[in-house]
């Protein structure tokens, strides 16, 4: 008897470590299964310099979406209108282009300037008025995409094409900020991106002031923390970097797209959910978050070339975020 | 209840526990935080399903292992947060009927409103309550939310009811009032009630039998008679109790602190004057309601003020926020500190730099890690708060070491006035002594204090000066060391 209870506390604890350790680096381990497992079906086209760039150019745009929701997560709030102000920033910035033959840094900063009265919009109706995050920013999902496509007329823009009226467009869309969007420099901005970020949320006291908001705001309110400044900031800064997806966006395909950001915006959600489980932080975090958008860029390329139909792969994908899930959230029971 | 012993992860919370209720009798179950009485109480009605041991019941053997299990035994517990257990928008009537709802419905799949009201109403004036069954429970007052609940238990058919500390959050006559019902019950309905509280002169009140518990054991199981509070509370500490009070020598500096008249909005203050002088603690007495936590709170900025003005140190105050106040050198710990005083997923040292970051940050911003850590050590020393280290999550330590959190983040804050909302609730004896030693080390400092509590011992034990709050607004003013409990509490309830 007393032999065999030393032994199976021992068990369990071994059950419980072993349960940990898959919770905490869960999503990780995905990522090289994954990695591995595609390598192996097919080396030659998968395990090849150019595709391992190819991947890192495609999650670019999602990581720099993701890292905006994920920070918006921090003060417990949801901003889902960033897949609407990426394609409003991708119009904008090419009719920027095309229509007014703007220079690329006055134009970049033409919609920047715009991406923040956007925010300051969300940000109004959530602090002031008080409408929940998720409800304010659902309807701005609607309203930002609907402005997109209005100020374009309902079309597209690119080089060249008339506007609507039939008025012709004489402007390029300069060379320069056609690099942009082409690698290295896409994925140097990406990792730029996720740097400052983790910096900013993990090693300033804003980002500290952020996460304790959005641990308990009435205890942050109480320490002296002007709580809704900072929920404001949040709404500001993944507004800002929402624009920065739609302007990486506008140079990779050179044109304006209708809803061209849409598609972001579930990939990029599923990225920042999985980022809370990464590492076992419990909490949004801007590696995790790429972390997230590596194991949903990953599985869609390898999908992609297993030639898995597009429309299936919503299926993998979801199912994939539902297992993230599950690592965070099983735990914390 | 026989031999219950019962194991959490790290922890043996009863060991060995005997214990047995009668029907018609009146129980207390007494002992200090963490003594293991809630946990007792629990296996009883079913919350838990590990623990060993044996329950008889009329000298049978049952087995009590889901809460299901004891509702059919006619075991009824009322949890100490009476709002986790309501459900706020439906009404008097729903809630009361819930169990019969949940339960009782057997194929039936339409529910007959005017036969659940009826019935509602019967057990209400049962137990003698005046409550209209139509009411959402969201719009009554916590004291009527209990009696709900009770009337819940005897809804079914109840033969013991066990209350867990019902009458800290009621005030004087909330809590006569939920003694008629308890006597009620016992005498009318030979309901045997079993009844956790730390306010001991209530226990004698209205207990026979008194079960006192220590570290998960029990200490002693004893009518009530011949006993007296000093004895019970050496049973409980299990040593002889020397009131705690560290004494201090200040010299009091110049008024620090005037306030004016302060009014807050919705008038849950108005019309409030007082003030504070460098080195000075100063009591706000009054019960529950009385409107201290609002007092502390208009001052501090969190709720409005629409009159009225707040000097410190001969300049006027402009506090529209709390943030606004911690910049004008306030600081407020406040009463509910799992809500509103600590970060419960944030590490201690976070927390602990959580009101003063910028001390600990470059002027850009950055975090200087090493010195935050170091201060969170310095300050979890200083306090005695008990962790294992100082990147513990808050939620993992006890109540009492939560609260010393709660007052160490403002340690270092530089403020001039520390206002303390009830600092000592739910804290247990030896981090109460903690924490009055750190606020009269804030005193020695020169800064000034302001200490609201209704625990009267505790007013007269440390406060220079006290103010008594009655109705929302301070009614009297009194040197403390001239005063006793009994006139404390004669201006408290409203006495001229």
């Amino acid at each position: 008897m007393q032999v065999s209870i030393p032994a199976k506390t021992k068990k369990a604890k071994f059950g419980t470590q072993s349960m940990n350790f898959v919770t905490k680096w869960g999503s990780v381990l995905a990522i090289f299964i994954i990695f591995a497992f595609f390598s192996l079906r097919m080396p030659d086209i998968f395990l090849t310099t150019s595709n391992m760039i190819s991947i890192l150019r495609s999650i670019s745009i999602v990581t720099v979406i993701a890292i905006g929701i994920t920070v918006s997560l921090t003060v417990d709030g949801f901003d889902l209108s960033v897949g609407s102000m990426a394609t409003f920033a991708d119009t904008l910035v090419i009719s920027m282009f095309v229509w007014h033959s703007l220079p690329t840094l006055p134009a970049i900063l033409v919609t920047l300037a715009v991406a923040l009265l956007v925010g300051a919009f969300n940000a109004f109706l959530i602090v002031k008025v008080r409408i929940p995050d998720m409800l304010v920013t659902l309807s701005g999902l609607f309203i930002f995409e609907g402005v997109a496509m209005t100020y374009a007329g309902g079309g597209s823009i690119s080089q060249g094409m008339p506007r609507l009226d039939g008025t012709p467009t004489f402007g390029v869309i300069p060379p320069f900020f056609k690099l942009i969007g082409s690698a290295p420099y896409i994925i140097i901005i990406m990792v730029i991106v996720v740097a400052l970020v983790h910096i900013f949320l993990n090693y300033t006291k804003y980002g500290r002031y952020m996460y304790v908001v959005g641990g308990n705001k009435e205890a942050a309110r109480l320490s002296g923390i002007p709580v809704e400044r900072y929920r404001a900031l949040a709404y500001l800064l993944s507004a800002t970097l929402a624009t920065i997806g739609g302007i990486m966006l506008a140079s990779r395909i050179g044109s304006a797209q209708i809803n061209a950001g849409a598609g972001y915006l579930m990939p990029a959600v599923a990225a920042a959910f999985i980022g809370l489980s990464v590492a076992g932080a419990g909490r949004p975090n801007a590696i995790g978050t790429f972390a997230g958008a590596v194991l949903v860029g990953l599985l869609e390329n390898g999908l992609v070339m297993m030639s898995v139909p597009y429309y299936s792969m919503n299926i993998v994908k979801g199912s994939v975020l539902i297992l993230a899930l599950a690592l965070t959230y099983f735990k914390k029971k | 209840m026989r031999d219950i012993s019962i194991e959490f992860p790290g922890v043996k919370a009863l060991s060995n526990v005997d214990f047995q209720v009668e029907s018609g009798k009146v129980y207390a179950l007494v002992g200090a935080n963490g003594a293991g009485k809630s946990t007792l109480m629990k296996v009883m009605a079913g919350a838990y399903d590990h623990y060993t041991g044996s329950i008889y019941f009329n000298g049978e053997e049952v087995s009590i292992r889901t809460p299901r299990d004891a509702k059919n035994l006619g075991i009824e517990i009322v949890y100490q947060e009476v709002d986790t257990a309501l459900v706020p928008y439906l009404t008097v009537a729903e809630n009361i009927m819930l169990n019969v709802l949940v339960n009782k419905m057997d194929k039936k799949v339409f529910v007959r409103w005017p036969q659940i009201h009826k019935a509602a109403r019967q057990i209400l004036s049962r137990l003698n309550i005046e409550l209209d069954t139509n009411t959402i429970v969201d719009e009554l007052k916590l004291a009527q939310k209990q009696m709900v609940l009770i009337a819940r238990a005897i809804a079914e058919d109840c033969r013991f009811l066990i209350l867990d500390e019902p009458t800290a959050p009621l005030s004087n006559t909330e809590t006569d009032e939920l003694f008629r019902l308890v006597r009620d019950l016992v005498k009318n309905h030979q309901v045997g009630v079993v009844f956790i509280s730390h306010r001991l002169p209530e226990v004698f009140e209205i207990c026979e039998d008194i079960t006192i518990m220590k570290d998960g054991k029990v200490v002693t199981n004893q009518t009530l008679e011949g006993l007296t509070v000093n004895k019970v509370v050496e049973h409980m500490l299990g040593q002889k109790l020397s009131e705690t009070f560290p004494k201090r020598h200040v010299h009091l500096g110049d008024v620090l602190l005037e306030v004016n008249n302060l009014t807050e909005e919705e008038g849950l203050v108005h019309h409030a004057n007082m003030n504070v002088r460098a080195g000075e603690i100063v009591g706000i007495a009054g019960l529950v309601g009385a409107g201290k936590t609002e007092f502390c709170k208009t001052l501090f900025g969190a709720l409005k003020t629409i009159d009225g003005e707040v000097v410190l140190k001969g300049k006027k105050l402009k506090v529209t926020s709390p943030y606004s106040a911690v910049t004008q050198g306030l600081a407020l710990v406040p009463e509910e500190r799992r809500r509103e005083g600590v970060l419960v997923e944030e590490p201690v040292y976070s927390n602990l730099s959580s009101a003063t970051l910028s001390k600990f940050s470059t002027p850009l911003g950055f975090i200087k890690a090493a010195a935050e850590r170091l201060n969170a050590k310095k300050v979890i020393t200083d306090l005695g708060i008990k962790t294992p280290h100082d990147a513990q999550k808050v939620a993992f330590l006890s109540g009492g070491n939560q609260q010393k959190v709660a007052v160490g983040k403002w340690l270092i804050a530089d403020a001039d006035i520390y206002i303390f909302d009830e600092p000592t609730k739910g804290v247990d004896v030896g981090a109460k002594h903690d924490i009055f030693e750190l606020i009269g080390r804030l005193a020695e400092q020169g800064k000034g204090v302001i200490y609201a509590s209704c625990e009267f011992t505790e007013i007269l034990g440390i406060t220079d000066r006290t103010y008594v709050m009655y109705d929302g607004t301070i009614v009297q003013e009194l040197e403390t060391k001239n005063i006793t409990e009994e006139q404390l509490l004669f201006y408290s309830t409203g006495g001229k």
